[in-house]
């Protein structure tokens, strides 16, 4: 039972350092608390890796009986909470939406949960692994760096009430409620922690309790709340399916084939696209951004997206072969394309990066709705590779902003010479994002072999193909930015705290780490989760691994070229200007005797790549899609 | 002779030594056709080595050292790309080295705070956008007709696949005009005396620098010009004969068309890649016409 020890702990630890954090006052206690219980979590997520890696899918038996009522109790306290902040705010659409879920939640309580009985609650496979290695290691590394900036961020921001004790203790609560969602088997469990976490999202967007953030706090929440009516009704169908609950057991339901579970599928999986903020919800994501980073970093990389494109994952054996997978598929097409395009057209840091995160997140999600078994391989590993990429960028980011007062692309230019480590660094997380031969380019690279022997699998390769070119236009012109040599050229990083480094650095590590050791964790983790499920699996040919590495460790050897030269008497040039003299850096001579600077923006093609007209598009086809894929499940149903 | 699994150095080290020679000729006739297409004598054939062996006696002025980083990285990965293409490697991490040995010159543009070179890395990123989806669906057509990503089996192949895919292979060319950096789609830099940006991407590299730049673009031109051979690869002559005929082309198409902005560079590459891309691969996909070699 020592694996079951390790789940539970897993679980159920992160509410101690959650309880202590609440009452804890000074940073000095928090800041060890938190980085105890980040050690503690991520010894624990190892110590599951270690036993359970090849253990295959191992079912614990759970007794229901105290739990789902304790779960139960603890939604009606959570819907009340919430009815009462959306009449407070005047939110009515939330309003009507929990009254709608608690309704829902009531009646299955009171009709249908007498009769049921799952015994197998909790379970762990490959995946789950996975999964809780992004959330013990990732996510607690980001409540680590959170320390030291909300540090500055309340020094920053005096108009701000300083209410991190709730702060950090949300963080940890949302991390148990993310191990719980991987780790159960019972779907009512699996409900329980997604609801838990779209509320800890709720009140991290909202933390600042500025009018905006509270806006897009409650848009967040309206949107996740319209996915947990779905899941609501997929497991209200599965009952009325079968009274004695069987079918809400997880494992045992992806057993059982399309007939049944095709419809909880769809039902459930647009919850994952809520979640995971595919068009036409990525709005909220968007909105998130004007949450402190960290938060940020947590919703985009380890929590929240990746719940919504776990469960969808899960569920791709179902999708597989069906019109309503490719409908899913095709949202997630679409929304890979278009958030790619309208990632050129924003000069925010920040959304940049939402915007990076919903099209990597849409890649996934066509990845599972096509749903054959080498683009379930290429779905998790792109899970795991986004996570650490995307985590570094967005703490590097939030960095440059506590130093540097703005998020802004155009205000990064000459960071190579202010802050050079954390350039760096973003530049190693941007290598990341879309350079070969680093994490996401082999996805992409392993997405298109497998999508060329799907059903359908053109029309994505047609997307990916140009959705993919419009990432490395939005990220080389930022690494352009970060590289330009500009205005005053002092090294200000020094002031950034010791453990944000730590933090910095690990992830940098893994970055790197895992482009080198991922077909290990392929074969060890991916491999036989989808053998499982397949009885086949993919993996990349030996040779272009080969090669790979050795490209990877060129890339690591060149910079080392910048010794030979710079120091043996290079006269510095000054750069073209058109002939006009340069009167002192960065001005040049214009006309009539004044000296004027010079100063360089980036292309953001805002007639050609605009966000508002482009989601437009993206919305109504997403929206049309979803409402064939309803249509079609009425046919099932009926 | 030389051991089977060898074989695919001895391939790589042939391109490395062979394909600045070839693509310096390449660009010496180049000069010495348009030239008369214009009008003009023209200057020798050679004048690309002698310009070449020129630039690196002179003094290497950067405006900061990175560039020299930045320039290095970008024929380095430019060989990679090339070695691996022609020792019969993987074409998608043919392309992804290629893009990755690109975003190195456009870096190096940036790094320069001169507005010519900035702008000129944004037209180069651009152009990158508009050809890179025509050239994986050329892979990707290739992968349909022949069943393999690798080189050496898409060469192999007794199939004659520019049948399969004439449309891809027009997309090509039209997008080998933007990498060829020819008329209409010079628009980041350009070979001729005419740049309306000074000289885009290159501006503010000179002397061995600038000489390195044109290494790469030797070492570019013989693997674009590969690709050509692969749609042709069931027959040499012909596949010769196909190269001669489209690098004709691409100089005539040069000096007959003007730069265009590059909002109808970008519409163009993407509707053709779109169009004749798209759709000669959908009636491949649609009649089953997939041929095992």
């Amino acid at each position: 039972m020592q694996i079951l020890d390790v789940l539970l702990c897993l679980i159920l630890f992160p509410l101690i350092p959650a309880l202590c954090l609440l009452v804890v006052r000074g940073d000095w206690g928090r800041s060890l608390i938190v980085q105890l219980s980040a050690i503690a979590i991520g010894i624990g997520s190892l110590a599951l890796l270690v036993l359970g890696y090849d253990k295959g899918t191992l079912i614990y038996s759970i007794p229901p009986e105290p739990v789902s009522q304790v779960m139960f109790f603890i939604e009606m306290v959570l819907a009340a909470a919430i009815l009462y902040l959306g009449i407070k705010y005047r939110k009515s659409l939330t309003s009507v939406l929990i009254l709608v879920q608690a309704g829902m939640l009531v009646w299955f309580e009171m009709n249908l949960a007498g009769r049921i009985h799952v015994e197998n609650n909790l379970f762990v496979d490959q995946f789950s692994i996975i999964m809780a290695m992004i959330i013990g290691i990732i996510g607690t590394l980001i409540c680590v760096y959170a320390v030291g900036y909300m540090t500055t961020y309340h020094t920053r921001h005096q108009e701000i009430r300083d209410r991190r004790g709730i702060f950090f203790g949300i963080l940890f609560i949302f991390l148990a409620a993310m191990f719980g969602l991987v780790f159960s088997n019972n779907l009512l469990w699996v409900f329980f922690f997604w609801e838990i976490t779209t509320i800890c999202s709720f009140l991290l967007i909202g933390y600042s309790g500025t009018e905006e953030a509270t806006n897009n706090s409650f848009l967040a929440l309206s949107m996740n709340l319209l996915g947990g009516v779905a899941f609501m009704a997929a497991l209200i169908y599965l009952v009325i399916s079968d009274p004695s609950g069987m079918l809400l057991d997880l494992n045992y339901l992806l057993t059982t084939g399309k007939a049944i579970a095709l419809v909880p599928a769809v039902l459930i999986c647009f919850a994952g696209i809520t979640k995971a903020a595919l068009m036409p919800f990525s709005s909220w994501l968007v909105g998130a951004m004007v949450a402190p980073t960290p938060v940020s970093a947590l919703l985009h990389s380890s929590t929240m997206v990746k719940a919504g494109v776990y469960i969808i994952v899960r569920f791709a054996p179902v999708l597989a072969m069906t019109t309503e997978g490719l409908i899913i598929a095709l949202v997630g097409g679409m929304t890979f394309a278009l958030a790619s395009f309208m990632a050129i057209s924003q000069n925010n840091a920040k959304k940049v990066l939402a915007y990076s995160t919903i099209a990597n997140l849409g890649l996934i999600v066509a990845c599972a709705g096509v749903g054959t078994y080498n683009l379930m391989w290429v779905a998790i590993l792109l899970i795991i590779f986004h996570a650490i990429a995307k985590s570094l960028l967005f703490l590097c980011v939030g960095t440059v902003e506590n130093r540097i007062g703005s998020r802004n692309i155009e205000d990064m230019g000459g960071l190579i010479v202010r802050m050079p480590k954390i350039a760096i660094m973003m530049f190693i997380g941007m290598a990341g994002m879309f350079l070969a031969p680093f994490g996401m380019v082999i996805s992409k690279w392993a997405a298109i072999e497998a999508f060329i022997t799907a059903p359908f699998g053109l029309i994505f390769i047609g997307i990916l193909a140009f959705g993919g070119s419009a990432t490395v236009f939005f990220w080389s012109k930022w690494m352009g930015k970060i590289i330009s040599v500009m205005r005053d050229q002092t090294v200000i990083e020094d002031t950034v705290a010791k453990e944000k480094w730590m933090v910095l650095y690990i992830l940098t590590g893994l970055v790197v780490l895992v482009c080198l050791i991922f077909p290990l964790i392929s074969s060890i983790l991916i491999e036989p989760f989808v053998l499982n499920i397949y009885g086949q699996t993919a993996r990349l040919a030996q040779a272009n691994l080969t090669i790979m590495i050795m490209m990877l460790c060129l890339l690591m050897i060149m910079p080392f070229s910048m010794l030979l030269y710079g120091k043996n008497g290079q006269s510095p040039a000054l750069p073209y200007m058109g002939g006009r003299p340069m009167d002192g850096p960065m001005h040049f001579a214009g006309s009539i005797g004044t000296s004027r600077e010079i100063v360089l923006s980036n292309y953001y093609l805002e007639k050609t790549f605009g966000e508002e007209r482009l989601f437009m598009i993206g919305a109504s086809c997403c929206w049309g899609l979803l409402l064939i894929a309803g249509i079609l499940l009425l046919g099932v149903v009926l | 002779m030389i051991p089977e699994p060898f074989l695919p150095v001895f391939y790589a080290l042939v391109y490395i030594l062979v394909a600045p020679i070839l693509g310096g000729l390449i660009a010496g006739i180049d000069r010495k056709v348009t030239a008369r297409m214009q009008g003009r004598v023209g200057p020798p054939i050679l004048q690309p080595f002698y310009d070449v062996g020129k630039l690196f006696e002179k003094e290497n002025p950067v405006v900061t050292a990175s560039q020299n980083f930045y320039v290095l990285s970008y024929v380095v990965f430019m060989v990679v790309a090339g070695a691996l293409f022609f020792s019969g490697g993987d074409m998608l991490l043919v392309i992804f080295a290629f893009t990755l040995s690109h975003i190195f010159i456009v870096l190096g543009a940036y790094a320069s705070y001169s507005p010519y070179s900035h702008v000129g890395a944004e037209r180069e990123l651009l152009q990158i956008i508009a050809y890179e989806p025509m050239i994986i669906l050329t892979a990707v057509g290739m992968y349909m007709v022949t069943k393999s990503f690798f080189v050496s089996t898409i060469a192999a192949s007794t199939v004659p696949i520019i049948l399969y895919l004439p449309g891809v292979f027009i997309g090509y060319l039209i997008v080998l005009t933007i990498k060829l950096r020819k008329s209409p789609f010079d628009i980041s830099t350009s070979h001729h005396a005419h740049q309306e940006i000074v000289k885009g991407v290159t501006t503010d590299f000179a002397g061995p620098n600038f000489a390195k730049i044109e290494i790469a673009h030797w070492y570019e031109y013989v693997f674009l010009l590969g690709v050509i051979w692969l749609f042709f690869a069931w027959n040499p002559l012909i596949a010769v004969a196909a190269i001669l005929v489209a690098y004709f082309l691409e100089i005539l198409i040069d000096n007959t068309m003007s730069r265009v902005k590059w909002q109808l560079m970008l519409r163009t590459a993407w509707i053709i890649a779109g169009t004749l891309g798209i759709v000669n691969l959908g009636v491949l996909y649609y009649l089953g016409m997939v041929v095992v070699p």
